[in-house]
């Protein structure tokens, strides 16, 4: 049982605290010095809401890393929205309207990404099921008490113990 | 010598390796030579009206090119194409022979200059034709992105009613002129979510 706890704690880590991501991009900036909002609170934000969306053109990149031109007008357009008063989830929207939910490097949970979500915990719940299962039937047959030898079996075991090797 | 002793429990990783190798099969498949490119993101535009836009003509064009601007509005009234391009862009130069061909036999094609200079489109139209019977001009790309455009040439499928019934990402290949888009036109011709044939139509009563 301590081994199965072992192994629940091992992957249960990273939720409970994520270490900082040794492949977190480095400083070359992909965002140009003519983007950036006067307002820095305004631009804090920007930034935040770009490095949740993803660029269309490079596809595992987000538009904050991205050097794509259409990842440079999203950039644009977040700022946009944010001038214009939107809250960060409206900006958000407003570009998941147009791109749908594919532009979010973080998959919103809903019935169209139920086995996203879900599939890895079912199949680890599948595994560690079948482990139980094995671990305890071999655990029962080690357990299970061996018949006796029958008088039968005792004397050919014996005569076999006293027959001299042949060389 | 070991016997080979089949369980039911034993069976339970052969099926499911059976399973994930004819799902991987499958899918490797669909995606080979000529098949579905998964890299394409699907629409979210589809079947929603067409984006508010109101976009202006090719600056100084000439005589001989009589296009107008192109704005929402437009699109009502009758099936069309709509089709993001730029001069600078390879794959629309591969395409415009598709577009000449459509608009030939008699398709309604407007077109959306994405970020381009006026005299060069006017230069690429002079030369290679003009298929769009109106063109409208987007210099910032605001109005590609508000139709979720990420890739160029982009065209759209739509419908009288103004909604976008299909968004296809990259050039028309001839092959798809008839396997493709000339079977899309003609469904759009008939009411989003009706796919049955005519005569079917009433038979499920109400």
């Amino acid at each position: 049982m301590r081994v199965f706890l072992f192994i629940a704690a091992l992957f249960a880590a990273p939720l409970i605290a994520p270490a900082p991501s040794p492949f977190a991009p480095t400083a070359a900036l992909a965002l140009q010095p003519d983007e950036i909002l006067k307002d820095p609170a305004l631009e804090a934000r920007a930034r935040e809401i770009s490095k949740e969306l993803r660029c269309l053109v490079c596809q595992n990149q987000s538009i904050d890393d991205s050097d794509a031109t259409l990842a440079r007008d999203l950039r644009i357009l977040v700022r946009d929205r944010l001038k214009a008063g939107d809250t960060d989830t409206e900006a958000v929207d407003f570009i998941v309207e147009r791109y749908g939910d594919f532009v979010l490097l973080r998959p919103p949970f809903k019935n169209s990404t139920l086995i996203l979500w879900i599939g890895p915990g079912v199949i680890f719940a599948i595994g560690i099921f079948g482990v139980t299962l094995w671990h305890r039937r071999r655990r029962a047959a080690v357990a299970a008490p061996v018949d006796p030898l029958s008088a039968d079996e005792r004397a050919r075991v014996a005569a076999l113990l006293a027959e001299k090797p042949q060389r | 010598m070991p016997r080979l002793i089949l369980r039911p429990l034993t069976l339970v990783p052969v099926a499911v390796f059976a399973v994930l190798a004819t799902v991987f099969a499958v899918y490797l498949w669909q995606v080979g030579p000529g098949g579905k490119d998964i890299s394409q993101i699907p629409s979210a535009m589809i079947d929603k009206p067409a984006p508010q836009f109101d976009l202006p003509a090719i600056k100084d064009l000439p005589e001989t090119l009589n296009v107008p601007g192109f704005k929402t509005a437009d699109l009502k009234g009758r099936v069309s194409l709509v089709n993001v391009w730029a001069s600078w862009c390879p794959p629309c130069r591969i395409e415009h022979p598709i577009l000449m061909t459509l608009a030939e036999r008699g398709v309604t094609i407007y077109g959306i200059n994405y970020k381009d200079k006026p005299e060069d489109a006017i230069r690429f139209l002079s030369k290679l034709g003009n298929p769009f019977k109106q063109i409208g001009v987007d210099t910032s790309g605001r109005a590609a992105i508000d139709w979720g455009v990420y890739g160029y040439p982009e065209t759209f499928v739509v419908d009288a009613s103004g909604h976008v019934r299909y968004r296809h990402v990259g050039q028309i290949y001839p092959h798809q002129l008839d396997s493709l888009i000339l079977p899309l036109l003609k469904q759009a011709e008939r009411p989003a979510g009706e796919n049955a044939a005519p005569g079917t139509a009433g038979a499920g009563g109400s």
